[in-house]
């Protein structure tokens, strides 16, 4: 599988990173030689073998429901760019 | 042409835990913003999510009383996108392994009762809030809600007309609020419902291509929104157009639904396993331990209701309705002996004013104990129909017992042969046009006769004696 210029530009915008014209063709060659080796990987016979969700074979550890935080705002609020009212603003989204 | 409606929900189930699903924030509503959003929400570097475990036994708690599997591992992935009230970048959710699948709920539409199948449910954590009021030309973020649990409840395309839709959403809201797993509280946001609307031409095997209507937030809001898609796509595919996938919001000021975002727009998520996450493990000992503490579900109670106190099966589903309503009602029946009657006066009056007031039964103003008063003087005859809900109105304004509002008014039926009999000779007396049509075959001459009688004893007179000694005397 090759990634066309279309899916970089493609995955760029997903992922909000700005790729220009020029970098395009230089960030598809590495992304192709990444699918390369995930093509590697995905050639392997896997019949019979449980997909793995983590690579260590342990549980979650769960927590009591029990209110342990407390109120941080003003902490949290001080390396926010902008504040209102309690609120953290960013610029204007309506989608 | 005759065409089919297909339905099926989304319903977000916010759960009604203390704490977030990955931290030890507090949920509680409507505090100041932000105050409950800790660096976990604020998706600050290092931190990682500690799952809550309430979450997962409330989970298991709906997905037992769905009859549902239990996936004892399941798995949590990232659902990536941008958006600035989610400020990790990804909201953690379920995807390949959710810990519920399958079930079945049981809903009454009209007195039919159907079966709905349930697709799945799975955890997942609540984004912030967004407002887009002016604050400088900026959005406000308040991230309180954020983090909070949620379970997304996934029905299969089972529904054939809005009435379904409304009645499957009102039996998943009980069943929910029955189990306390959930408050059900729609204003807030606690039950919201997502439904995906398709049309097909009557007979056709293959579903049409659905719309999906987002965040809907009150039972009317739903039956209004998918009556009026269910409409513009008829609409669009007989004047010859195309119905195409899109998301739309529906709009309670117009009655309408409107495109939010076409399949082109659609988000790509990009799911994948929850590095941070390990699979959760539930053991056969914690889904026993959670069985042995549910409540008797609706369906066993209702069943219950008919054998041991021989209401209607109808009866017992509007008894069952709530769990509140359901302990209401069988603390009357069990203490008045008076199954019938009980449900008569539950489902009658007390519904029917509770419903005028707007008010919940928890807030009903006669507790079961003054209506077991009521209902034994029913029995015993002290009080006729009429009186009867002549004390009950004041049972309602009042903090009295029914015996005392009968002392206090004087409400006692008269059912003295002697005392009757002497009123109904008096009426006879005074009325001789009336005696003389129903002796001429008029049987209405009647009820004008015991009218008089029940007038001259103030209502209070037994009504069926009454007639019974009237036509004995005009016999």
């Amino acid at each position: 599988m090759s990634l066309t210029h279309q899916d970089v530009a493609r995955i760029a915008k997903l992922a909000r990173i700005n790729v220009s014209d020029e970098e395009i063709a230089a960030v598809g060659n590495q992304l192709n030689n990444i699918f390369g080796l995930i093509e590697k990987m995905q050639a392997v016979n896997t019949d019979g073998i449980e997909p793995m969700a983590h690579p260590q074979d342990v549980s979650l550890r769960l927590r009591e429901d029990i209110v342990t935080q407390t109120n941080q705002r003003e902490a949290f609020q001080a390396v926010a760019p902008q504040v209102e009212k309690g609120l953290f603003l960013v610029p204007k989204v309506i989608e | 042409m005759k065409w089919e409606v297909v339905i099926g929900l989304e319903v977000h189930v916010q759960l009604n835990t203390a704490t977030k699903i990955f931290s030890g924030t507090s949920t509680a509503f409507g505090a100041e913003p932000n105050t409950q959003a800790s660096a976990v929400e604020l998706a600050f570097p290092g931190v990682l999510p500690v799952l809550n475990k309430a979450v997962v036994e409330k989970a298991i708690r709906l997905g037992l009383a769905l009859g549902s599997k239990i996936n004892q591992k399941n798995v949590f992935a990232r659902k990536n996108y941008f958006y600035p009230d989610l400020p990790k970048g990804y909201q953690i959710s379920q995807m390949e392994l959710p810990i519920v699948e399958g079930g079945v709920l049981p809903i009454l539409v009209g007195e039919e009762e159907k079966l709905v199948k349930l697709t799945r449910a799975h955890m997942e954590e609540d984004a912030g809030k967004s407002l887009h009021e002016d604050f400088s030309g900026m959005t406000g973020i308040d991230l309180n809600r954020a983090g909070t649990p949620l379970l997304e409840v996934v029905s299969e395309p089972d529904m054939r007309s809005p009435e379904e839709a409304v009645a499957y959403a009102r039996a998943l809201h009980s069943l929910v609020m029955w189990l306390g797993i959930c408050d059900g509280n729609m204003q807030e946001g606690s039950f919201r419902v997502d439904a995906n609307v398709s049309v097909r031409p009557f007979g056709q095997q293959e579903f049409g291509t659905r719309r999906e209507i987002k965040n809907l937030n009150s039972f009317r809001f739903l039956e209004q929104a998918i009556k009026y898609e269910i409409q513009w796509q008829i609409d669009t595919l007989e004047d010859g157009g195309r119905v195409e996938q899109a998301t739309v919001l529906f709009d309670p000021d117009s009655g309408e639904t409107r495109m939010m975002r076409s399949k082109e727009d659609a988000h790509d998520y990009r799911y994948f396993p929850d590095p941070d996450l390990l699979p959760v493990r539930i053991a056969d000992e914690q889904i026993e331990r959670i069985r042995s503490e549910m409540p008797e579900l609706p369906a066993a109670m209702k069943a219950r209701f008919v054998e041991a106190f021989g209401v209607s099966s109808y009866d017992a589903a509007l008894l069952t309705g709530s769990r509140a309503t359901a302990e209401y009602f069988e603390a009357v029946a069990q203490a008045s002996g008076q199954g019938k009657l009980a449900a008569n006066w539950v489902n009658g009056e007390i519904a029917a004013r509770l419903n005028r007031d707007g008010k919940d039964i928890s807030a009903c103003p006669i507790t079961a104990e003054r209506l077991t008063g009521l209902i034994q003087r029913i029995a015993d005859n002290t009080l006729s129909s009429k009186l009867a809900k002549q004390v009950f109105d004041a049972l309602w304004d009042s903090d009295l017992s029914a015996d005392a509002i009968i002392e206090r008014d004087g409400l006692k039926q008269v059912s003295d042969v002697g005392a009757i009999e002497k009123m109904v000779e008096e009426a006879i007396a005074a009325n001789p046009k009336a005696v003389e049509e129903y002796r001429a075959g008029k049987e209405k001459a009647l009820n004008a006769l015991a009218g008089q009688v029940m007038k001259a004893s103030k209502g209070k007179a037994n009504p069926a004696q009454v007639q019974d000694i009237l036509k004995q005397k005009l016999a």
